[in-house]
């Protein structure tokens, strides 16, 4: 095809382009020697055996009635360790949003003593909500497991901590992106902060707020089930353990109620936004 | 239009149902929140976090540490490289470009791939390939052709048609159709896509390690089960320092991207 083209009508970036694909493939070739990239592992004959046997496995679903029992109490725990985690998570975060709100200074609109400490309290606040969210919730999960081996409660609490930091940061972000006027115009008249909070900002945001809180929740119901492989109890958990003690049918009927679970959550959050909008 | 009393009453039982539902997830879970600050509870926490200082800053170490951070970035580039050839591939059917049932399935496989987490995959393709990260590059191939696969259909089909349409009336075949006229459109969209979830990827091939599946995550998860606190302190700290780093740098290279249109 391409022979039959006049050199006019050839591609006049074809080399350059045919240069930048074989650099990128001789850059990626010592990452893929240190990432361990052997795909004829995946047909060796034992790694297919294994696998082969287990996929086989998955049909029919396991359905035994004691089975059943344990997987209705994994999903009622991930859902209570989710809306936990989350109830938690919103005490930690409002308190450091409202002071992390540039918005609700006072020292912004005029002469005010204590000004120097008003910032320092605020750069305080966003280091406190970047150290809460830069380790992921399952390693917080992970060392609270180990920590005093709570189960549940080291789920509960590892959301609260990195769910804590991220909530204050949006908070605090939606609550600065709002019309500061109505809030200094109270605070000018001599409201108090919590006043200039409660009746010039949040009438304005409450809707942003809503609703990413209840986008977090989802988010949370899909973090519990994956702190469970660390031991933090929930559906996770039981999928682990299904996945160590290689039964196959208890993985494919964890797996069906996880997506349902997250269909619903999907759902529920759907209705929630709307109502609480 | 709802009056305002009904919509009042409506978010009042709303606040009720969460609260209730609060209440009650607490309950379900019984956990002895009070228990934990007990003396005994505060001094066994105390004791653990006191063990992880000093951390462990030998050489050798430092240098497995070092070698574990490469292995982790590693696996999320090639993990996100797969995933955006196989996610382009499957996007093109996923668009609707090959008929109706191609575009049912594409999408369907997509929404498949999408919806297990990162880590499920991971410990299935322990299963598949074995301890390493080779698996963890697979479990994150395997997702992120998921997400890749639908951001990119959704370009594809919000892409003017205009330019392909005008090729082919110049007689352009399918193949130069769509390199010429379609793919130079979406281009820079889905490469800011595929850094996307490459920042993204970095944060969990970290942690994709606690299933067996390589990185600084499985060393972390090694050196706390052999209660060495103080060899996972390093870890922890190159996780939080490697996850820091993503995070400015992203924000770097977005306003990079956003100043100067590709």
């Amino acid at each position: 095809m391409s022979a039959t083209l006049s050199p006019q009508l050839r591609d006049p970036l074809a080399r350059r382009r045919l240069g930048w694909a074989i650099t990128a493939l001789v850059l990626l070739w010592p990452l893929g020697r240190l990432a361990e990239f052997h795909p004829a592992t995946l047909l060796a004959p034992a790694n297919l055996h294994v696998m082969g046997g287990f996929v086989d496995g998955f049909l029919p679903p396991a359905v035994e009635p004691d089975f059943l029992h344990d997987l209705l109490a994994a999903t009622l725990q991930t859902l209570a360790i989710a809306t936990a985690g989350i109830a938690l998570a919103f005490v930690i975060a409002a308190p450091l949003a409202f002071v992390a709100t540039r918005s609700l200074s006072i020292a912004a609109i005029g002469p005010a003593d204590g000004r120097w400490r008003g910032q320092a309290l605020r750069q305080a606040a966003r280091t406190l909500m970047v150290l809460l969210r830069s380790i992921p919730e399952i390693v917080w999960a992970l060392l609270f497991v180990r920590a005093s081996g709570l189960g549940p409660a080291a789920g509960v609490l590892a959301l609260a901590v990195t769910y804590g930091g991220m909530l204050a940061k949006v908070y605090a972000e939606i609550l600065e992106a709002t019309d500061a006027r109505p809030a200094r115009a109270l605070l000018q008249a001599g409201s108090g902060r919590v006043a200039a909070l409660c009746f010039g900002l949040l009438p304005l945001a409450a809707e942003e707020l809503v609703s990413y809180t209840v986008y977090r929740w989802e988010c949370a119901i899909r973090a519990a089930v994956v702190m469970g492989f660390v031991g933090a109890g929930g559906l996770g958990q039981l999928m682990d353990q299904a996945l160590k003690g290689f039964v196959p049918n208890e993985v494919s009927s964890i797996s069906l109620v996880f997506l349902a679970l997250v269909m619903l959550a999907d759902a529920i959050s759907f209705v929630l936004r709307k109502v609480l909008a | 239009m709802r009056s305002r009393r009904a919509q009042r009453l409506a978010g009042l039982a709303c606040l009720v149902v969460l609260a209730a539902g609060v209440v009650a997830s607490l309950r379900y879970l019984a956990v002895d929140f009070g228990g934990l600050f007990e003396a005994e509870s505060r001094h066994r926490m105390v004791r653990f976090v006191a063990e992880f200082f000093p951390p462990d800053v030998s050489p050798a170490f430092l240098r497995q540490v070092g070698l574990a951070s490469l292995q982790t970035l590693a696996v999320s580039l090639l993990g996100t490289a797969m995933a955006a050839v196989v996610g382009g591939l499957l996007a093109l059917p996923a668009a609707g470009r090959v008929g109706l049932p191609a575009k049912w399935l594409a999408r369907s496989l997509l929404n498949g791939l999408r919806s297990v987490p990162e880590l499920v995959w991971a410990s299935l393709m322990v299963l598949a390939a074995g301890l390493g990260p080779f698996a963890g590059t697979l479990a994150l191939a395997v997702h992120t052709t998921g997400v890749l696969g639908r951001l990119f259909a959704e370009s594809l089909e919000n892409a003017t048609p205009v330019p392909e349409a005008a090729l082919r009336d110049l007689g352009a075949g399918p193949v130069a159709r769509f390199v010429y006229g379609t793919l130079p459109l979406v281009a820079p969209q889905c490469l800011g896509y595929v850094l996307y979830r490459w920042e993204m990827n970095i944060r969990m091939a970290t942690i994709l390690g606690f299933v067996g599946a390589g990185g600084l995550g499985q060393m972390l998860y090694v050196e706390l089960s052999l209660f060495q606190q103080a060899q996972a302190a390093t870890v922890l700290a190159a996780m939080t320092l490697l996850v820091l780093a993503d995070d400015a740098l992203s924000g770097w290279a977005r306003r990079g991207l956003s100043a100067q249109p590709l």
